[in-house]
């Protein structure tokens, strides 16, 4: 996690930590995305991508966060974690 | 006809009273301005003890909006100040004594005979928020350099958008400017950066906040205070004025000039 990156150097500002942790809290208030809801797409992500590969659900992490695009404008992304076991080989149509 | 301005924050203990009083005793003893500083914070009033005025209040605002009392004989009238009133909240009640409808009728009442209505809003978002911007024309919310502070500032200013409020206006509360400079504090830019509103002023840390509340005057009489400087300059910016952002001790010069350049005002900083 960047949270985590940023906690361990010791040349980061306190402020920048608490803007970067105020820049996310206000993406997930904004959007107004509950923690239920981001529990239901993680279940249908499971179930879709099951059909296809085997995937760790426990490792499976699906969060709110931002994502800076090339203009330099910020914007809220979901970004989905999802480690593969195995691919499943189907049968070729 | 007036102005109804509401003074909100989301959050409690950022300094909406202590703003609420400052702006109303400084806006009518420097620009002669007839206001009443209302307290919709029902159930737990506070406006009246930080004006020194809590010795004198018969009627209150529950009163007033069910009829007990004609409107004028709540206002208390400020014997220090010409032109200041408060219309102090009940005590005893809670928020849901009074309803938006009727602090409508009464913001439109007191419109009409005084220049400027200030509303000190209670922290929450809700029914005492929705009493207390019901009858608003503008809004200011308060917040300090502290993250859940902003986040609720956010939060509020969805709030108010969703009311239809036009361009709500920002005070920055409690800023020490040491602690910026050493990074420990967001700074202005930090902040407007985030909430993406317009602001009207920054007041400094300043124990004489403490000190006028002990007394009950608020600190924008005393030429001294630094914060009382703030809301002074603040109040001639509510008055349509172009005032620069005071210059708050240890801040770099190259920040003060980003603020400057912020701002798009030449002129130096006071």
């Amino acid at each position: 996690m960047d949270f985590l990156k940023i906690f361990g150097r010791e040349d980061v500002s306190s402020k920048d930590i608490a803007k970067e942790r105020l820049r996310l809290i206000l993406v997930h208030d904004r959007a107004n995305v509950s923690p239920k809801f981001l529990e239901m797409i993680k279940s249908q992500l499971i179930d879709m991508i099951s059909d296809y590969m085997e995937i760790d659900e426990n490792g499976l992490e699906v969060k709110l966060t931002r994502m800076e695009k090339d203009d330099d404008v910020t914007v809220p992304a979901l970004v989905a974690n999802i480690p593969i076991k195995k691919v499943k080989h189907l049968a070729k149509i | 006809m007036g102005e109804v301005i509401v003074i909100t924050s989301g959050k409690g203990g950022v300094g909406k009273t202590t703003t609420t009083a400052n702006l109303g005793t400084g806006l009518a003893l420097y620009k002669q301005k007839k206001v009443v500083m209302l307290d919709a914070d029902i159930g737990l009033r506070n406006l009246d003890v930080v004006m020194g005025l809590e010795n004198r209040i018969v009627y209150d605002l529950v009163d007033v909006a069910n009829g007990m009392c004609r409107l004028k004989q709540a206002l208390i009238k400020d014997k220090r100040f010409e032109n200041l009133y408060l219309m102090p909240a009940a005590q005893t009640k809670d928020k849901t004594a009074i309803t938006p409808t009727q602090m409508k009728k009464l913001c439109e009442e007191l419109k009409r005979d005084y220049d400027y209505i200030l509303i000190d809003c209670p922290a929450g978002i809700e029914q005492g928020f929705k009493n207390a911007i019901a009858g608003a024309d503008r809004a200011l919310i308060v917040t300090t350099p502290e993250v859940s502070a902003v986040r609720d500032a956010d939060r509020i200013v969805g709030l108010l958008e969703a009311a239809g409020f036009e361009e709500p206006k920002l005070i920055i509360n409690r800023l020490r400017p040491d602690m910026v400079k050493r990074g420990d504090m967001m700074d202005i830019d930090d902040m407007i950066d985030v909430l993406a509103i317009e602001l009207l002023g920054v007041i400094p840390e300043d124990e004489k906040i403490v000190i006028s509340t002990n007394r009950g005057e608020p600190a924008v009489v005393d030429e001294s205070s630094k914060a009382g400087q703030a809301y002074r300059n603040m109040i001639r910016r509510l008055e349509g004025e172009e005032v620069p952002l005071m210059k708050i001790e240890n801040i770099e010069p190259n920040f003060m000039d980003k603020l400057r350049v912020f701002f798009g005002l030449k002129a130096r900083a006071k």
